[in-house]
């Protein structure tokens, strides 16, 4: 498996995804820019400049016409994935750290960050799926965090029924958002969660921490499904769609601690977990920081994972991968 | 008074009450005895001779214990049997404080005066609570038996299987090791321990450190055995038949700091004292020492162990650097001979591991031997010197000359003792090192001296073997400190594996092969001998663990019939060179069967955990632990079995190898049964757990209305043709 290595970026990775078919490969970095590579070449389509501050955060809608990305320059922006338009701006107070669609495209949540007295929030604002339309400044919704552990991720569920939230302490709620009312709220791991990501059909989601831990959790009830024990602080963990159960996750030694150790010690891999029986089946090395984000190609044959040493890596599965398999 | 009632005088004088006039005019007695004590066993002296004899006292006692009351000395003197008046003996000295007087038991109690006069020093009080002593005998209440628990049960396991006892975090647990399996959990307690653990020589006891002191664990249960007082204990010694245990603790006993009504063993005579000495069995106080410092200089480390051990657990001894060597007896705690010995210089010493008491048909032992040495002294050679204990005779002595300094290493059987001496050159410039090898079996015990160029890193005997390894390195950066809190550098190093040639009519010991560009800086051979494993610990860049065989026989490939003798060092093979990184620590299983090396939280800061290797150096195990710390393996005792029957198993090994490869067989099956069975229960109920789902979120998209986007159109994937035709070259030509 020969990784085909984008070199788009001057600055670390923050995030990046797929589109619905998975031919392109969004990447967003703290260099500003929003790059845009073709997922089977690793060729570069375009850029999406405009943003001001380190881009925190990407997500493509189901049709592949639109995206929305969150930066530290306190503004979620709507692109035109095709001409690279910036076709709104939503203007808050601090840093947007999330941004996802709802599965009909028709709204974005937008996860805030606490700082300098605001609170953070999870706003959630709606999308006119028209490219030439106007796009409103009202949200939808806001559920405002008051006084307790900040978000830091956030997605949503199926049908738009919840939105579940990752917080500061390892804890996850889960809240109605037209209500405004947290349903449920539990706490399995024991330090920040770094990473969310739904299954393709939004019934379980995946979570990572800090703890070096990753979990799987039922979106319906919370209920922890599955556990995967690692030896390194995680950073983001992704399910595979097809072919294997498996999940990918991905993390290393905290980058303001690099120095002080040996590389081998920065455990700068992705592992491969079977999802199921919990245990590890492989490793990727390559990078030679953290990995920051992973995502994983729609059709199950190929994963990104984008470092903090400033590169996406694509793989595409050997055959051998398919032909993987485990006794039981 | 009251007023006198002169009609009723009494009769008799002795009706007349005195109570009062008694009460007022008692003389007040100074019952203050604590500062009187009692010395016994001064010479017999006249009256010319009485003064000078007071003096010489009074300045003894004035130093070593303290300031003595105007007068407070009172040698009684009588008339003898020709009439002149002659001391008796023994004397009385009133001190200034109490505490003095304690001094003066502690210090000058079995002084010696000169050859003939010992001083008994004991105090006034104790003379009297011993003569007041009961004469009654009173039976002591014997305690109901109760049978203690088989402290070598985990030796009966059926396979033979070796615990070990794992420390991390705060939580201490007992394993057996299962090879390839994560190892099955025994036993295990929270905060068992205070620092840190230790199994006793033979297996039978885990001494755990706590604040108040130290306990012993065993048994099948893991119940406490017995504990033993000492407050801020942070060093234990076992004796080698762990019939005896050693303390320290760098708080010295204080009696006041004891906690009220706690039960301690303590008298005031082990008040100061830093080491202490207990019966196992007993679990009682048998004696305790104060630490000594050698002479001028403040030694800010304790050399431990302190006292070492004969191998038959009956003599200690300890060395007072520079000074003495005092030899003491268990379990009376005497000196041997009644007085240490006194060796100007002495440095160190050890303990042959022979014993005198058994068979050896090699060694011929009458007693127990020790070997110590002394550094140059003004003209004096320095010197290794072997000593036979109880006797004290000298049997061998060697001299040396521009010796920096010297270890001394025992064989394993105590056949040979070989002496590291680091000398260096003339100008003091450079260093190399000399091996004297003393062998104890033959006659008139010879020694070979054997010249290694460079500094010799480490040393290590064969147990039970005749061969030994070195460490030797000529790397510059050797010597180079490193800085403060930085790992040490790693330096290449060379190893030379040497054994005893006997085939020349002057047997000696020559190299058996010699390998450079190594970075090992640590050996450890198998406990039985003829594997040893070359490991480099503790190093910020290497970590690497080297497996080699020294009696490699490789596969005969069939045509080996031919006559040559093999080449000398060919049966030494590296077996496998693996990696554990970080690796701090290592052992050998006491059966040489499993190695397992280590990395700790107390050296390293990340990756703590264990590897389980086996001889070979195949890894069967590795285990990533948070807050590794520790993990030792339970020693065993002695086998049992004679010469003859060992040689016997080894015969048949191959009848019972088959037994045990079938069980293990039978063991794998099982364990991977029982995997894959966990593993269908964890398929099916994952399966189980989606089909409810995916049923639940279809069911509700269909009530919203939502469904999903077919997943027809997923599978299929559109395929666009694109023709791109370029056109590279254009002519027109006409054709007529």
């Amino acid at each position: 498996m020969r990784p085909i290595l984008l070199q788009g970026h001057t600055r670390s990775l923050t995030q990046i995804k797929y589109n619905r078919e998975g031919d392109l490969l969004f990447s967003v970095s703290k260099d500003k820019v929003v790059n845009v590579w073709y997922s089977h070449n690793g060729e570069r389509l375009g850029t999406y400049t405009g943003h001001l501050g380190s881009v925190w955060t990407i997500d493509v809608n189901s049709t592949t016409t639109m995206i929305i990305t969150g930066s530290a320059d306190n503004t979620a922006k709507l692109w035109e994935v095709q001409t690279g338009r910036c076709l709104k701006t939503w203007e808050f107070k601090t840093a947007v750290k999330r941004v996802e669609f709802s599965e009909d495209d028709t709204m974005a949540l937008c996860v805030t960050e606490e700082r300098m007295g605001y609170a953070g929030t999870v706003t959630v604002l709606p999308i006119n799926t028209d490219l030439n339309g106007k796009q409103s400044d009202e949200p939808v919704a806001a559920i405002v965090n008051d006084g307790g552990p900040k978000a830091v991720v956030a997605s949503w569920g199926y049908l738009n029924k919840y939105i579940i939230s990752g917080h500061e302490d390892g804890s996850i709620s889960q809240y109605d958002w037209k209500a405004n009312k947290k349903l449920n709220s539990i706490t399995p791991h024991e330090d920040i969660i770094s990473d969310m990501q739904m299954s393709t059909d939004r019934t379980y989601f995946i979570t990572s921490s800090k703890d070096k831990t990753s979990k799987i959790f039922d979106s319906e009830t919370l209920d922890q499904l599955k556990s995967f024990q690692t030896d390194a602080p995680l950073n983001s963990a992704s399910i595979t769609p097809k072919f294997q159960e498996f999940v990918i996750v991905g993390g290393g030694q905290d980058a303001m601690s690099v120095t002080t150790t040996s590389a081998r010690a920065g455990k700068f891999e992705c592992r491969f977990y079977h999802k199921i029986l919990e245990e590890e089946v492989g490793r990727v090395r390559g990078h030679f920081g953290p990995i920051n984000t992973i995502a994983i190609h729609p059709d199950g044959k190929s994963y990104s994972s984008g470092g903090e040493d400033g590169y996406v890596r694509v793989h595409h599965f050997d055959p051998d991968y398919f032909k993987f398999k485990i006794e039981a | 008074m009251p007023g006198l009632d002169l009609k009723n005088l009494p009769e008799r004088e002795e009706d007349i009450d005195f109570s009062d006039i008694y009460e007022q005019h008692q003389v007040q007695v100074d019952d203050d005895l604590d500062t009187i004590v009692v010395v016994d066993g001064a010479p017999l002296v006249d009256e010319a001779k009485e003064e000078k004899l007071l003096s010489v006292l009074k300045k003894l006692f004035t130093k070593n214990a303290g300031e003595i009351k105007e007068s407070g000395i009172w040698m009684p003197m009588a008339p003898n049997d020709k009439g002149k008046k002659e001391s008796k003996g023994y004397l009385f000295i009133d001190f200034e404080t109490p505490e003095s007087a304690h001094a003066a038991v502690k210090n000058l109690d079995g002084h010696k005066m000169s050859k003939a006069h010992q001083l008994s020093v004991n105090k006034f009080t104790d003379v009297e609570k011993y003569s007041k002593m009961s004469d009654d005998y009173a039976e002591p209440e014997i305690e109901d038996f109760a049978p203690k628990e088989h402290l070598k049960s985990w030796l009966m396991d059926h396979q033979a299987r070796d615990q070990f006892v794992m420390y991390r975090g705060d939580d201490v647990s007992i394993y057996w090791n299962r090879k390839t399996e994560k190892p099955e959990h025994v036993y295990s307690r929270t905060n068992w321990t205070e620092t840190y653990v230790q199994w006793s020589p033979l297996g039978s006891y885990l001494a755990t450190f706590h604040a108040q002191g130290i306990a012993l664990w065993g048994g099948p249960s893991w119940n406490k055995i017995v504990r033993f007082v000492h407050p801020g204990v942070k060093l234990i010694d076992f004796s080698p038949n762990e019939r005896y245990l050693v303390t320290w603790s760098n708080e010295p006993i204080n009696l006041n700091r004891m906690p009220e009504g706690s039960s301690h063993p303590f008298t005031e005579y082990d008040e100061g004292n830093h080491i202490l000495i207990w019966d196992i069995k007993t679990g009682s106080l048998l004696r305790s020492f104060p630490a000594v410092q050698a002479e001028g200089q403040q030694h800010k480390t304790v050399r431990w162990p302190m006292f070492k051990w004969s191998a038959s657990d009956k003599y200690f001894a300890r060395v007072v650097p520079g000074q003495q060597l005092s030899i003491y007896e268990a379990p009376s705690m005497g000196l041997v001979g009644k007085k240490s010995i006194k060796i100007d210089g002495i440095v160190d010493f050890e303990w042959s591991p022979a014993r005198a008491d058994k068979n050896d048909s090699k060694l011929n032992l009458k007693e127990e031997i020790l070997a110590y040495w002394t550094p140059e002294v003004g003209n004096q050679p320095a010197r290794v010197t072997m000593m036979g204990v109880p006797s004290k005779e000298i049997i061998r002595t060697k001299n040396l000359f521009n010796v920096t300094d010297c270890k001394l290493f025992w064989q394993s059987q105590g056949h040979f003792l070989a002496v590291k001496v680091d000398r260096h050159t003339k100008t003091k410039k450079s260093t190399f090192a000399n091996l004297e090898i003393f062998r104890v079996c033959e006659k008139a015990i010879p020694v070979e001296t054997l010249e290694i160029k460079d500094p010799v890193l480490a040393f290590a005997w064969e147990p039970q073997g005749e061969r030994f390894a070195t460490i030797t390195t000529n790397d510059p950066a050797y010597g180079a400190m490193p800085g403060q809190g930085g790992a040490a550098p790693t330096i290449k190093t060379g190893i030379t594996f040497y054994y005893l040639d006997k085939s020349k009519a002057v047997a000696g010991f020559r190299p058996l092969k010699k390998v450079d560009k190594k970075t090992a800086n640590y050996l450890f051979w198998s406990p039985k001998g003829r594997h040893i494993v070359l490991a480099t610990l503790r190093s910020a860049s290497v970590s690497d663990i080297e497996f080699w065989d020294l009696d490699f026989e490789p596969l005969n490939t069939g045509d080996s019939k031919s006559n040559t003798k093999p080449e000398l060092g060919s049966s030494v093979q590296q077996l496998s060179v693996q990696e554990h990184y970080g690796v701090t620590d290592i052992e050998w299983d006491p059966t040489g069967r499993y190695v397992v090396s280590g990395s700790s939280m107390w050296r390293q800061t990340v990756d703590h955990g264990f590897c389980i290797w086996d001889f070979k150096g195949q890894q069967l195990l590795h285990e990533n632990i948070d807050k590794f710390k520790q993990l030792l393996w339970r020693p065993r005792p002695k086998s049992l079995l004679a010469a003859d029957q060992k040689k016997k198993i080894r015969k048949n090994l191959r009848q019972y190898s088959k037994v045990f490869d079938e069980e293990d067989l039978a063991a794998g099956d099982a364990n991977a049964a029982r995997v894959i069975a966990a593993r269908r229960k964890a398929i099916e109920e994952w399966y189980g757990w989606r089909k409810r789902a995916e049923k639940n979120m279809l069911e509700e998209r269909k009530a919203a209305g939502k469904e999903l986007r077919s997943s027809a159109d997923e599978g299929k994937s559109e395929t666009i043709e694109e023709w791109v035709e370029e056109v590279i070259d254009e002519t027109e030509e006409i054709v007529d």
